[in-house]
Formats: C-alpha cells, sequence, structure tokens
C-alpha cells in the first residue's frame, strides 16, 4: 500500500514531529543487517547492505551487526566470518534444526527476539521473496516502520534517523522516508541497486551464538518438498549483459532478434511492463519498478522508449546503449549511446557484428561478485 | 463438506503507467489518471473465485479508501464475489502500512464474527505503493499463518483444513502445508483471469456495498490508524535527478546501417578495455585458424 503519497498534510505532519524524540529510542543503537543463505550460500544483497550499513554506522558512530541464523553446521561459520570481512563488527549467530529451509514462523520469531535482546537501531533486509517476507512480519510484530525497495539510505543530520529514500508513483518521483519514534527504523534494498563492498579478509569481529528457543512441533507451516527452478530461469539481476526489448518491438516474434543478440553476447533478455503485459515475454524478465532492478555492465534497451517505471530499473547499469525510431524518446536521456532507428531492422545486425568476433562472445565472466 | 469462506483484500491504486510529473514543478499531475483495480489483485481473486468454482463457499472482497474506491469492488463483484465491504472512514487519511494492516486486520475480525474466515487471499503488491507489506501485516496481526507469492494451490482440503501451497522464490518453488485459517498473497501470472460476463456486471451493478467506517470496522484505537499510527513519515519528495547529458547518437546513413553498428561496437569497447582485450585476442586467434586452415 503507499506509505508515502505525498500529500501536503503528511509533510506537515513530518515536521511537527520532528523535534519530539523519545529518550527510550536513545538504547537503540548499531546497524543490523539480516544475512539471507540459502543451500547455494548467501545472497550477494546481504553482502551489498552489509557495505550500507558500514557508511552508516561510521556516521552514527555505532557497530554492524550481522544475523546469520541456519542448520547448525560448517557454513554458517563460514557465513559469519564472510559477514566480518563485508564489514560486520558482530555476528548474531543463530544455529538450530528448525532452521533448515525459509519458513515464516521461526525465522520471524527468532529476529524479533534478537531485536528485543540487542535493540539495533536499523535492521536492513533484502528486498527478495524471503527479505520482503519476513521483514513485513517483523516489522508488525515489533509495531514498527518498515519502508520498503530503498534506493538510498543515509542518515538525516538533524533526526540522526534512517532516511530511506525510495521511488514512488511508479518511479515518477522519489520520497525520503523516515520513522523517528519508533526503533528499530527498518528497510528493505533490492539486489543490485548498492555496489558491492570489497571484502577484506583481515578483518576483525565477534562471533557471538545466540540461543533462541524454537520446536518444530511448534511450527505449523513444513516445507514438503523443494522444487528447483528449470528451463526458462534466470537472475537478471546478475546478469552482466541485458538485451531488452519494449513496444517498439512491434510482436513476440520479434524478441527472437533480441535472443539472438544475447546469446551472441553471453546475455540474457529483459524486457519492459508493456511487452510483458502484451504477453510476448515471460514475467520474470520484466526490469523496471515493477520488475526487477539491474545494473549490468552492458544494457542495451531495443524498441522501449523509456518509462520512468522501466528506467528506474536499469538506469544505474554501467553503460546504457539505445535504439529507437523517436528521437525524442526518454531512453536517450538516460542512456550513453543511442541509434535513431527500428530496432527490428537493427538488432540483426548487431547480432552479425557481435558474431563476427566484433565483440567477444565470451564477455560475460561468470560469477557473483561483478566489480560495484 | 462446508465451501470455504474466504475474504480478498484488493486496492483501488491510480493507474501508475499513465501518471506524469509537472516538468517544471516536479509535482504529480493527478488530474485524469484513471483509478483501477490494482492488477495484482486480479490473481487474488481469481485464485479465490477457481476455489469457489471447486469447492462452493463464499468470497467477500475488502477494500480501504475513499469512497470511490467502490468502483474496485464493483469490479470485484463483476468477476463473481459475492459480497464487498467498504472500509472507509477520514481517520484512515494517512495510513502507512503498518496502520493498514491494522485497520484491514480489525476488518477481517469484524466479518469473522459473521462467519469464521478459512482463507485471506491479496495480491503480492500493489503498483502505487510496491511494498508487498500489507498482506503479511495483516496475517501477523490476524495470527493466521503466512503463505506468501503463492503460485500454485494443489490441496485444500476443508475436512482436515489442510493446505498445500507453492511459494515462489528465486531459486525454486517450495511446496509448503500449512493449516486453515492462513493468509495467501498471490503471485502474478498464475493463471489467466475471467472476463465478467454482462449479466454479472449487471449484478454487480446493483448489488449494495457494505461501506463501514471505523466504529463499523471496529476499530476503538486511534491512535493504531492514520498518521498517528504509521511510524514512517514522508519527509521529503523529489523528481528524480536527470542525467545532464544525453545520449550521444551516432550519425547513420540509411543506406548503410551497418556503419553505425560498427561504430557502436567500437564506443561500447572503449568503454569496456577489458572486453577490448578479449575481442582482439579472439581476432588473433580467428586469423591464426584462419591461417592454418
Amino acid at each position: 500500500m503507499s506509505e508515502a503519497e505525498g500529500k501536503p498534510a503528511e509533510k506537515k505532519g513530518a515536521a511537527r514531529r520532528k523535534p519530539t524524540f523519545d529518550p527510550r529510542l536513545a538504547e537503540y543503537r548499531g546497524v543490523w543487517v539480516f544475512v539471507e543463505r540459502d543451500l547455494s550460500g548467501v545472497h550477494p544483497v546481504s553482502w551489498e547492505l552489509l557495505g550500507a550499513a558500514r557508511r552508516l554506522a561510521d556516521q552514527l558512530g555505532s557497530e554492524v551487526g550481522a544475523v546469520v541464523a541456519g542448520v547448525p553446521e560448517e557454513a554458517l561459520d563460514v557465513d559469519s566470518r564472510e559477514a566480518i570481512a563485508y564489514g560486520a563488527d558482530v555476528v548474531y549467530q543463530v544455529g538450530h534444526p528448525v532452521l533448515a529451509g525459509y519458513r515464516n514462523e521461526p525465522y520471524s520469531k527468532l529476529l524479533c527476539e534478537l531485536v528485543k535482546r540487542h535493540k539495533p537501531e536499523i535492521l536492513l533486509l533484502g528486498a527478495t521473496s524471503l527479505g520482503r517476507d519476513l521483514a513485513s512480519s517483523v516489522a508488525t510484530t515489533l509495531e514498527t516502520g518498515l519502508t520498503a525497495d530503498c534506493t538510498e539510505l543515509a542518515i538525516d543530520r538533524e533526526s540522526r534517523a534512517l532516511a530511506a529514500t525510495r521511488p514512488t508513483f511508479g518511479g515518477n518521483l522519489l520520497c525520503t522516508i523516515l520513522t523517528l519514534n519508533y526503533r528499530p527504523q527498518m528497510a528493505t534494498v533490492r539486489p543490485r541497486v548498492l555496489p558491492s563492498p570489497a571484502k577484506v579478509r583481515d578483518r576483525s569481529g565477534q562471533i557471538r551464538k545466540e540461543e533462541i528457543e524454537l520446536h518444530e512441533e511448534e511450527i505449523v507451516t513444513k516445507i514438503a518438498q523443494f522444487l528447483p527452478h528449470v528451463g526458462d530461469q534466470v537472475d537478471l539481476a546478475l546478469s552482466e549483459v541485458i538485451v531488452a526489448g519494449g513496444k517498439g518491438l512491434q510482436k513476440a516474434a520479434n524478441f527472437a532478434l533480441l535472443e539472438d543478440l544475447a546469446l551472441a553476447l553471453g546475455g540474457e533478455v529483459g524486457a519492459t511492463r508493456a511487452a510483458v503485459q502484451a504477453g510476448w515475454i515471460d514475467p520474470q524478465r520484466q526490469i523496471g519498478q515493477t520488475g526487477k532492478t539491474v545494473r549490468p555492465k552492458l544494457y542495451i534497451a531495443a524498441g522501449i522508449s523509456g518509462a520512468i517505471q522501466h528506467r528506474v530499473g536499469m538506469e544505474s547499469s554501467d553503460l546504457i546503449v539505445a535504439i529507437n525510431t523517436d528521437p525524442n524518446a526518454p531512453i536517450f536521456e538516460v542512456a550513453h549511446y543511442g541509434i535513431v532507428g527500428d530496432a527490428v531492422a537493427l538488432l540483426p545486425l548487431l547480432t552479425r557484428a557481435v558474431r563476427g568476433r566484433i565483440l567477444p562472445e565470451k564477455a560475460t565472466p561468470s560469477g557473483l561478485c561483478a566489480s560495484p | 463438506m462446508r465451501g470455504p469462506n474466504i475474504v480478498v483484500c484488493v486496492k483501488q491504486v491510480p493507474d501508475s503507467a499513465q501518471i506524469r510529473v509537472h516538468p517544471v514543478t516536479g509535482t504529480i499531475m493527478r488530474q485524469g489518471v484513471p483509478a483501477v483495480l490494482n492488477p495484482y489483485d486480479l490473481f487474488a481473486l481469481e485464485e479465490a473465485l477457481r476455489i469457489k468454482d471447486r469447492l462452493g463457499g463464499r468470497i467477500v472482497a475488502l477494500c480501504m479508501g475513499p469512497p470511490q474506491a467502490e468502483a474496485a469492488l464493483r469490479k470485484a463483484l463483476s468477476l463473481g464475489v459475492d459480497d464487498a465491504v467498504l472500509v472507509s472512514d477520514r481517520a484512515f487519511a494517512g495510513s502507512d502500512t503498518l496502520a493498514t494492516s491494522f485497520a484491514l486486520a480489525n476488518a477481517i475480525r469484524r466479518l469473522s464474527e459473521e462467519k469464521p474466515i478459512d482463507l485471506v487471499f491479496t495480491g503480492k503488491q500493489t503498483i502505487d505503493g510496491d511494498t508487498g507489506q500489507v498482506g503479511p501485516g495483516v496475517a501477523k496481526r490476524l495470527g493466521m499463518h503466512l503463505l506468501s507469492y503463492v503460485c500454485r494451490i494443489p490441496i485444500l482440503d476443508m475436512d482436515s483444513g489442510t493446505i498445500v501451497a507453492h511459494r515462489w522464490t528465486e531459486r525454486g518453488v517450495q511446496v509448503l502445508t500449512s493449516r486453515l485459517p492462513c493468509l495467501i498473497t498471490v503471485l502474478e501470472g498464475t493463471s489467466q483471469g475471467r472476463f465478467a460476463s454482462l449479466p454479472e456486471m449487471i449484478r454487480a451493478a446493483r448489488q449494495p456495498i457494505r461501506v463501514w467506517d471505523r466504529k463499523a470496522a471496529g476499530i476503538e484505537d486511534l491512535t493504531k490508524i492514520g498518521l498517528k499510527g504509521s511510524p514512517t513519515v514522508v519527509g521529503k519528495v523529489f523528481a528524480p535527478s536527470r542525467r545532464s547529458e544525453r545520449a550521444e547518437c551516432i550519425e547513420w546513413e540509411p543506406d548503410h546501417p551497418e556503419t553505425a553498428v560498427a561504430l557502436l561496437w567500437e564506443k561500447v569497447l572503449a568503454r569496456q578495455p577489458e572486453w577490448a582485450a578479449m575481442a582482439s585476442a579472439d581476432a588473433r586467434k580467428d586469423g591464426e585458424e584462419a591461417r592454418s586452415e
């Protein structure tokens, strides 16, 4: 729901409430990150968040905490040490057999208890299927403020509060949201919105093992099975090259032209909301405010006009190339290079040029740790 | 076997695809932007309707919003929902997701006094707030089991009160078993939605919609709703900054598009030295291969 309609009344409210600060809130200190883990390891968004947490904590003169939870095994310690290398001062480690696979009940219970025990000032989570599920439940239980999908995190000088900036109205406006009289201040950030911090192997930090009472028989929801995605499942957020198409491609069949180019570049195909809604391509490939946020090394926008709702999902890409028939299309405002022309005609030429080794096919190093 | 008693939460939203920002003042131009039923809620409605098709039961659509949000409920009625409740009160103005979940949870508790609720459905998020926080919040407040991002419900057994749901995650699908009552947020693209038939549309236009103010929704505590009940406050609203320079457009002759393409790649490679190095290495290798052939 809209937490930020930007009505004048709300702005006035913010100004009015600013000076009051409940002294009890001063007990809350530290910037925490919930580290998202699964069988394949830690989700990179957690490291990105630790980078942000480090900056915020340094500004506040406080510590960075990382919550690392899962079944008791070697990986828990490995991931805890990684969290320290990425910027955590203290790792709050919870090992328990019921934590195999994410479930809302035990995870929200453990996170709420840790927050009550140690009172962090700020709590950050990734805006993933897990992070959104968990953050919403925890914020509701603790009755505190949660700001989703932030694109920028800073400290408001006047109030020392977390200033969480997020797009609103489909990305047409940005608004900065503060949680003044409630703690912890919670926020989620999508993967790839923040740069990945440098890993410092010899950083020192403390690992604290935390006991949380959890009992399998008290947890109603059970994981009967996990079915890994097969076939056309990509994580666009991690792709280094993306070739995206919009309404300007005119029909579903022309998306094959995108696929050819993406294949030649070792990249992935993305799309605008309009193209997805037209049924031309799978919703998993939608980029923008209601889709994914990406920051590849190369983004090629073919037949995309550049509506704001799309731009917010791709404008931090390293290099943006746009092809559009309309020289006034807003996509040219975010692109680095443009060709005014019909993408349907130009895409095959681009593909041919790439196949002719003007650009290498192995242009995309595999792996998650692209340089920021 | 009795059919399930279902609540579907819906929201009326401005069609964000049609929102424009005033080029000078940087404020939202609301005029003429149509309000629509949140598109993600259509998937929640469809999932509920399919369950009703199969097992019978009853569906109530619940919406919080200004009086004109009634239109969203009419749309839900036209698709086959049995009853509609609009929770509307000036005291709700300025509610963030925490305050909204409080109000909706109270209204659902009210509805469950009429008849116990088995299932609550919501969309995965709205297109205006985009937070996806209200559904899970309502679940927590009602003490219902939360099943989020559900893409399939293969089993719903009313006798034993068990449900099996497929929950989408980035890496795969969790097959979860849980117990009723539960709250399900439905993933988009799970099903082809239905269209309203003409008789249903006529019925929907005529059917009375129940409008509840805060008291009717069972809300006594004013500190839990509206601005007072909202921990988050909007500090600043501003237009995104534009990069100062526009794209460098590549000039080309209509008869020679290949020159534009070649020039473009040259520029791309100039910005990506790593790739340029790989490209020249490849070109050398190709040259050697060509010679040896």
